[in-house]
């Protein structure tokens, strides 16, 4: 015990590089693949800028901003499942099954529906997190308040997540039919999780809230590891749970949020990621953060990978692609839960 | 509970008499309510007194009339299949789409549409059949394989997991194959595109699964007492449950050939039901059927209404309807064996 315990700070260390250059790899593969083929060599000579018009055009334009935003969106979606996850104590806990996404989604178009002539576009886009946030954070509440019954069963959280998703997705319905068609297509793309029509200004607005929720978070993973002993023992230990537990879910509302604001409404990837990593490196978060940050990032690369390739030209939104992939996972983790 | 009625063979006859006059009523409200407003009196006369060269009596004929009809059909159909859900499983949240089977019968005709679009309308139903099969089949089998057994919420749990597995797959296809526009009238779910053929489907399959509903319908109400009372009461369990089966993947298979994934209305009306006439599934059948019918037929009204001059997806509004319901269930079953 006392040696495993030793070991598991290099074996940290070499974890993380592994996923880097994994990731590192991954960026390659996606920045070469597509309907228009660029050898992994042009791509790194484009990069140095010396490419053609057409190949920077294709990358900088179009394929880099997607798979940066695939970067950021999958490190916060995964965080955000960890803390979910941690913080409720539930196996089955994910943004996207929670609601917490269409809550935020349904925020966003009602924005769109009511603000958005009155702000310029770009604007627009950095406010747009903050508007997903609130709409997040009301989801959130929401769900916790009615599955609230002398204290909180995963399945019920679970269940009660999905009646409010439902709920949430049927007002979207009616909401983005009352749209201009333009509108309406910008609020599809939301709900699909389809990251392609990326622009720098949407990995623009994601950036601040990245680099300061999950360094936040990683701060306060000592507070995480007590919570996930139980209350009884959290309150024996001297900590402050019920602020603590608040603090954690705002941070996981708000990663999940922004995330949805930037397209990535992509459901289960929150679900699986922290367990993968759990597998590889143990229950502490100070481990579990750093690396579903890292296994998020290259989950959704090769998900959106996948997504591109698999039926060319036909582009399969990565959030189908994830969910294909992920749902029997949450299905064995049911029939395990007890 | 109203038990002066659930006693009472007289009064239950007279609540589906009235239930039925009112369902008349409302399909006349139907027919006249559109885009052109029609009176009452005018729909009577289109109906009894038909007259080729008015505008108004062919708008009725083809048009509405098929609709509203439809509406009714489908509505019963979807609550005669949830009522027999409910009673074999003793699951209160049983219903066809939370399990998956309307999203399973909706793969199935995406398969058609892509690879055999010379198929019939009868083609369609069979396929949208056997896809419901399908998906009963997954959901059962998750269940039976979990941990502690098939509780409510879990079986709820797996057949969302299911649906959102399916429904992505009919993504891919639908994009592949754009389909999209058919597809996302499916999951929508909607009764704009009914005509007299149909109808035709409709009754044909009706016929067969409303038979076989009531005349498993006393087995069932044996079986809702538990299995072990409906064995010691000389009782064929297995029998009747497969029977069920049938009848359940007809009228939902037929209903979403034709109307596309309707949510909640499965859920809601048996309880309705159930708390009106009682737990005999003799008066639970009919009653629901007449209650499903009502209430989708208004929906659709409603669904015309919201947002006129254009349609809103009828399954919408039933989902707002069927939503604070289902977490009113939720709350009082989540993660509890029944």
């Amino acid at each position: 015990m006392n040696t495993e315990h030793k070991k598991r700070p290099s074996r940290f260390v070499g974890i993380i590089l592994v996923l880097i250059l994994l990731i590192i790899v991954m960026f390659f593969v996606t920045l070469s693949t597509g309907v228009i083929n660029i050898s992994p060599m042009e791509v790194i000579k484009t990069l140095m800028n010396q490419g053609t018009d057409k190949q920077e055009l294709v990358l900088f334009d179009f394929r880099l901003p997607g798979i940066v935003l695939a970067i950021l969106i999958g490190a916060m979606l995964s965080v955000s499942g960890v803390i979910l996850q941690g913080v409720t104590q539930n196996d089955l806990a994910d943004p996207g099954i929670l609601g917490i996404n269409t809550g935020a989604g349904l925020a966003v178009v009602l924005f769109i529906f009511f603000f958005q002539d009155t702000f310029n576009s770009t604007a627009s886009i950095f406010m747009m997190p903050l508007f997903a946030l609130v709409g997040a954070l009301f989801a959130a509440i929401l769900i916790y308040s009615i599955a609230w019954k002398k204290g909180i069963n995963p399945i019920r959280l679970v269940l009660v997540g999905i009646g409010v998703n439902a709920g949430f997705s049927a007002a979207l319905i009616i909401f983005q039919l009352k749209m201009n068609p333009q509108d309406f297509r910008q609020a599809t793309v939301w709900l699909s999780g389809d990251i392609w029509n990326a622009s720098w200004m949407f990995v623009l607005a994601l950036l601040p809230w990245l680099f300061i929720l999950i360094p936040y978070a990683l701060h306060k993973s000592n507070a995480l590891n007590v919570i996930t002993l139980g209350d009884e023992v959290a309150a024996g230990l001297g900590s402050k749970v019920e602020k603590e537990r608040r603090i954690l879910l705002i941070i996981a509302v708000a990663l999940a949020g922004a995330s949805v604001a930037a397209g990535g409404a992509i459901a289960f990837l929150g679900l699986v990621v922290p367990h993968i990593t759990r597998k590889i490196i143990g229950p502490l978060h100070q481990y579990v953060i750093p690396i579903s940050t890292l296994t998020g990032a290259l989950l959704l690369m090769v998900a959106d990978t996948i997504g591109k390739n698999l039926l060319t030209p036909t582009q399969i939104p990565v959030g189908i692609v994830v969910s294909i992939l992920s749902a029997p996972y949450f299905v064995y983790l049911l029939m395990k839960t007890k | 509970m109203l038990s002066f009625i659930h006693r009472s063979t007289t009064l239950k006859i007279i609540v589906n008499i009235v239930t039925l006059i009112i369902l008349l009523f409302a399909i006349g409200l139907s027919v006249a309510f559109g885009a052109v407003e029609i009176q009452l009196s005018t729909v009577w006369q289109a109906i009894v007194n038909f007259d080729q060269n008015l505008t108004s009596h062919q708008v009725i004929q083809e048009l509405r009339l098929p609709r509203a009809i439809a509406a009714a059909l489908v509505g019963a159909f979807l609550a005669v299949s949830g009522a027999i859900m409910q009673g074999m499983t003793r699951n209160p949240l049983a219903s066809p789409s939370i399990m998956g089977v309307t999203h399973g019968a909706a793969f199935a005709l995406v398969i058609v549409l892509a690879f055999f679009p010379a198929a019939t309308n009868f083609g369609q139903t069979v396929a949208s059949f056997v896809g419901a099969g399908v998906a009963v089949v997954l959901v059962f089998m998750v269940g039976s394989f979990s941990a502690s057994g098939l509780t409510p919420a879990k079986l709820a749990l797996a057949g969302v997991a299911i649906g959102t597995m399916l429904s992505s797959l009919s993504n891919i296809l639908a994009l592949h194959f754009q389909l999209e526009k058919q597809l996302g009238f499916w999951l929508a779910g909607g009764l704009a595109g009914t005509n007299w053929t149909s109808i035709q489907v409709l009754l044909i399959s009706g016929a067969i699964g409303m038979v076989i509903a009531l005349m498993i319908a006393h087995s069932i109400t044996v079986l809702n007492l538990g299995e072990d009372v409906a064995a010691g009461l000389g009782q064929n369990s297995f029998l009747v449950k497969v029977l069920g089966i049938i009848s359940v993947l007809i009228l939902t298979g037929a209903a979403v050939s034709v109307a596309g994934v309707i949510g909640f209305l499965g859920l809601i009306v048996p309880h309705l039901t159930r708390f009106i006439v009682g737990t005999n599934y003799r008066w639970i059948i009919p009653s629901s059927a007449l209650f499903g019918a009502l209430l989708l037929v208004l929906s659709d009204v409603v669904s015309r209404l919201i947002n006129a001059p254009f349609e809103t997806p009828v399954g919408a509004v039933t989902s707002l309807i069927g939503v604070p319901f289902f977490l009113y269930l939720a709350r009082g079953s989540g993660g509890e064996k029944s």
